[in-house]
């Protein structure tokens, strides 16, 4: 059977040879008549669109393929039109490797966005590994790009960034005893990783650590001991409608102490599940959210008006900073096809020499040391004050 | 003192959700109870009771009461349509066939509630506000009282409905002997349909009064479903005060395992506190043992 | 006996040719996932469609397979196909030992003690963190290798998979025309009737438990060496009822309708692909249409359909299609 395949591959190899040089030839006579008639670049994406991240892939997916079609409005990269493969990966990690395959294979892609999780990237970074195509992941687990792959780069903020702008804050305050509760899965445990990680270095001490689970209904037993504890703070990692639940449950139960919540339920969504117990509570969030309280001389404000304008012209909804890392990776994408054309290895060499692209997620500078490209400046602290965000000083 | 009154709090907010799971126990119960059928697309029912209100609402601009009658309706015609196209074709189907019918069904719900109303999450406004009620240094909500009463309003109808009416005695007919209720001039099919046609109600009664509380999705169902699956188990699939305190007993051992043992492992507690009923009394826990007919 | 045998031969060619044509593409990997999905299913049909009990918690003993691999190889370095052997003598003894009371229970109190066996083993793979890396999954477990041979491809992957395939459905074929077979067929008719006939329906029961634990387990290796990452959530509540979906779909009772189910099931997504966000509706209308219609699944129904449509001709399409 392997003779067989090297017999074949080699015959294939030749079969491949004469017709790659008659499409060159043919390309050469293409380009001299009309460079408009040159074939589309063809962009992988694999989006959670379905499935229990569904929150995540949809505006990713819209985001995405509003982009492109923006780009493709406007003349293409460097005259040539983009198209956008979409697979759904309903967040399953065996679906996301045959995906990645089937965008690798038969569709030959030159470049992948997403996946939406941390699962999902992890499982299809192998394959895009072996095949040598740039993936920039939309997900926020740090161990994607820690320690770097030379294939892989992100856009979504580091979870550790977000856990630093809180443990500042608090340190500013100086609070030292804190209750963490995360939600168990992919988001929450990589928070709690970091939280429990990055806590000595502030001198915070976590004093009690619980957890819920995804689709759980009512928090106040966690809570309840919570309550109970001597802890100044509640860090509560998880994303919708958990933390609005748990939102909920404080206020039924009287808690007093200040609630931190995380960058996961960073949009309007949450200040109206969680209602009336949404208020005085802080979270670390994108800029996205906060665009119209910048300063005029921020770096990111033209990227993220025009993101948000764009967002609401076609889906009559607000854009959050979800679909800002769709819409990071297709213009770091464009940039990287600009420079370094269109393979794979000339955009990978764009991609990591990339600085100061001033996105929706932060300002990215890649590096051969660092595939993630944000400080914690990409992160700004909110709070909710009637129903709506304003910034912590 | 501090711990006396945790524990307090543990064991109210238990039996608040408890409540819950034996109200869609409940209405496990009923299906079962005349057909032998476990439903597995009960959690959908309950999630379509929520979903449908909040359109209602929202998008119909009812006011609540005629939103949670419109949704209630509503979901009890697509249980009837279910039994009616997925369940009457079969005649004599195994009950294996009918649990993976119930599962498609269940997946055909949820896709259809996804595409017409999207993955977002809702909330419903609670029915009569948010401020909460202090009872023994423990907490509640308004809408846990709402809850703890329309189980017990479920519960004395059911009651009363199988016991004392002729509908209700039929279908009681039909769970211990099809044949011999046939005999008897009851129509079986007609009985089986009923029983959908309630079980439907039911679930979607609890769908509308948890919506406020525990908020809605296309997809809250499943996770409901099986605890009220697992609540129905525990009374013996009976549709009585067995499945009720069936269902009060899991939400405290949740609350109490999430609040003293471990929070991440209390769904664990519950399943193996289940496993050793069903390994110890395998009937239930209320119910006498029966023999195997041949 | 001897057609048996012929068709498991032909079976087993056109298993070993297909990746042939399709030259190390996509749809290699693909079936790489059905032959895993193969084995799981038959596994599950032994028990089901043989001796007539349910499990709604496979996909567990599936999922300690793969991580006891994933975990063995990746902190403790372990030779990987002494850590499949090990892996899969545990899951087995397991079963085994949960066998015993979990097989007592019967019809629907079955399937939920199975369940809930399946939720606790789902649940301790999400919470012991330092061991399984939790929620966020394993990563950086090693492909499989045999002296320089690395699996490292899909078609080197394909027929790693599909050589332990066939060897289980062989197997299975064998077993169930064994006295053992017909032994757990007479369960399934009545247990009580077989019992009066010297049947040790416990024991045999419990057995066929642990001997697809034991299938399962070790696809559960295979499968981990393949992806070499690993998450809980693809040994969850959905896996198990995908796996009940194959048996029914492809006929209960039939060794080569699990493979027909998962061939289908697997593949199934791919076509329905073109409906983009519809799929799952045509899947569940699929699922229901199919158990009220073809209620012997596909392995009774398409040799039904092929001698409706070709009266005459000698049947052979149980095999490719």
């Amino acid at each position: 059977m392997i003779c067989g395949e090297n017999a074949a591959q080699k015959g294939r190899e030749t079969v491949k040879k004469l017709v790659s040089t008659a499409f060159a030839s043919f390309a050469l006579f293409c380009l001299s008549t009309a460079a408009l008639a040159a074939p589309p670049i063809k962009i992988g994406a694999l989006f959670a669109v379905t499935g229990p991240a569904s929150f995540l892939g949809e505006p990713e997916r819209n985001t995405a393929q509003m982009v492109v079609d923006e780009i493709n409005k406007a003349g293409g990269v460097k005259g040539r039109k983009l198209e956008l493969i979409t697979y759904d990966t309903g967040g399953d990690a065996t679906k996301a490797v045959q995906l990645a395959n089937k965008l690798v294979k038969n569709d030959q892609v030159v470049a992948i966005i997403g996946p939406s999780t941390t699962g999902d990237s992890m499982a299809i970074i192998p394959v895009v590994e072996k095949a040598q195509i740039p993936l920039i992941s939309c997900a926020a687990g740090s161990k994607i790009t820690e320690p770097v792959k030379k294939w892989v780069f992100k856009t979504a903020q580091n979870d550790g960034l977000a856990v630093a702008r809180i443990f500042e804050q608090l340190k500013k305050e100086k609070k030292t005893k804190v209750a963490i509760l995360t939600v168990s899965d992919g988001f929450g445990a990589s928070g709690r990783e970091q939280l429990k990680a990055q806590a000595a270095h502030y001198g915070i001490q976590i004093l009690s650590d619980d957890t819920y689970g995804p689709k759980d209904t009512d928090m106040t037993a966690q809570l309840a001991k919570i309550r109970g504890s001597q802890a100044q703070a509640l860090i509560c990692w998880g994303t919708n409608p958990g933390p609005a639940v748990i939102a909920r449950n404080a206020k039924q139960l009287g808690l007093t102490i200040p609630v931190y919540m995380s960058h996961g339920v960073s949009s309007k969504k949450f200040i109206e599940l969680a209602g009336d117990a949404a208020e005085g509570i802080r979270l670390p969030s994108g800029k996205v959210l906060v665009a119209d309280l910048l300063p005029k001389n921020d770096k990111q404000r033209n990227s993220l008006l025009a993101f948000i304008k764009d967002y609401q012209n076609h889906f009559k909804a607000e854009g959050d900073h979800f679909g800002g890392h769709a819409w990071d990776a297709v213009m770091l994408l464009k940039g990287a096809i600009e420079k370094g054309g269109d393979t794979p290895a000339g955009i990978r060499n764009a991609l990591e020499s990339t600085r100061n692209f001033a996105g929706i997620g932060g300002v990215f500078s890649y590096s051969a040391k660092d595939h993630a490209g944000l400080t914690k400046d990409a992160f700004t602290l909110v709070e909710v004050r009637k129903k709506d965000w304003v910034l912590v000083k | 003192m501090e711990l006396l009154n945790q524990v307090t709090q543990f064991v109210i907010s238990g039996l608040a959700t408890g409540a819950i799971y034996a109200l869609i126990g409940l209405s496990f119960a009923i299906i079962f109870n005349s057909t032998g059928i476990i439903n597995f697309a009960q959690g959908e029912f309950v999630m379509l009771g929520g979903v449908l209100t909040i359109f209602s609402l929202n998008v119909l601009h009812l006011p609540l009461v005629a939103a949670i009658v419109v949704a209630v309706a509503v979901t009890t015609i697509i249980g009837l349509v279910f039994e009616r196209l997925a369940i009457r074709p079969l005649k004599n189907a195994t009950p294996l066939a009918l649990i993976i019918i119930t599962i498609g069904a269940s997946i055909l719900i949820r896709g259809l509630v996804m595409l017409l109303w999207g993955k977002d999450t809702q909330a419903l406004p609670a029915f009569s506000g948010t401020d909460p009620i202090s009872i023994a240094g423990a907490t509640l909500l308004p809408q846990h009282l709402w809850i703890f009463g329309v189980t017990i309003l479920v519960i004395v109808g059911c009651r009363l409905f199988f016991n004392h009416t002729i509908s209700g005695k039929a279908m009681r007919a039909c769970s211990f002997n099809r044949r011999a209720a046939n005999l008897v001039g009851i129509s079986v099919g007609r009985m089986v349909l009923f029983s959908f046609v309630i079980s439907a109600a039911v679930g979607s009664l609890a769908g509308v009064i948890i919506a406020p509380l525990t908020m809605t999705a296309y997809d809250v169902g499943v996770m409901l479903g099986l605890k009220g699956f697992c609540a129905a188990i525990m009374g013996g699939m009976g549709s009585g005060l067995g499945t009720v305190l069936g269902g009060l007993i899991l939400g405290t051992l949740e609350s109490l395992g999430a609040g003293l043992i471990s929070s991440g492992y209390k769904d664990a507690i519950a399943f193996f506190i289940l496993l050793l009923i069903l390994f110890i009394r395998p009937q239930g826990l209320f119910k006498k043992g029966e023999t195997e007919r041949v | 006996m001897k057609t048996d045998r012929i068709k498991f031969l032909v079976f087993a060619l056109v298993v070993l040719l297909i990746p042939l044509p399709l030259s190390g593409g996509y749809l290699t990997n693909v079936l790489i996932f059905v032959g895993i999905n193969s084995v799981l299913a038959l596994g599950l049909n032994l028990l089901l469609g043989y001796a007539g009990q349910i499990s709604l918690g496979q996909a567990a003993f599936f999922g300690l397979g793969a991580y006891g691999s994933g975990v063995l190889t990746t902190a403790y370095a372990m030779n990987p196909w002494l850590a499949m052997i090990a892996v899969a003598l545990c899951v087995a003894a397991f079963a085994f030992a949960i066998g015993f009371p979990v097989l007592r229970l019967k019809g629907h109190y079955l399937a939920m003690a199975t369940l809930g066996v399946g939720v606790i083993v789902n649940i301790a793979l999400n919470e012991t963190v330092e061991l399984t890396g939790g929620p966020s999954g394993l990563s950086g477990i090693p492909n499989l290798q045999v002296g320089s041979l690395t699996f490292d491809s899909d078609l080197k992957n394909y027929y790693l998979v599909w050589v332990f395939a066939l060897g289980m459905i062989l197997l299975s074929l064998n077993l169930v025309n064994s006295r053992f077979g017909r032994g757990l067929r007479a369960i399934h008719d009545s247990e009580v009737a077989a019992r009066v006939m010297g049947v040790n329906a416990r024991l045999m029961k419990v057995q066929v438990f642990t001997l697809s634990a034991f299938m399962s387990a070790i696809m559960g290796s295979l499968y981990c060496h393949v992806m070499t990452f690993i998450s809980p959530s693809s040994f969850g509540f959905s896996m198990s009822v995908e796996l009940l979906t194959m048996v029914v779909i492809g006929g209960l009772g039939s060794v080569y309708g699990s493979i027909l189910g998962a061939l289908l099931l697997t593949l199934l997504p791919e076509m329905l692909r073109t409906f983009q966000d519809y799929d799952i509706i045509v899947y569940g209308l699929l699922l229901i249409t199919m158990t009220i219609y073809l209620p012997g699944g596909l392995a009774e129904g398409i040799p039904a359909l092929f001698r409706r449509l070709v009266p005459v001709r000698k049947v052979t399409e149980g095999s490719d299609a």
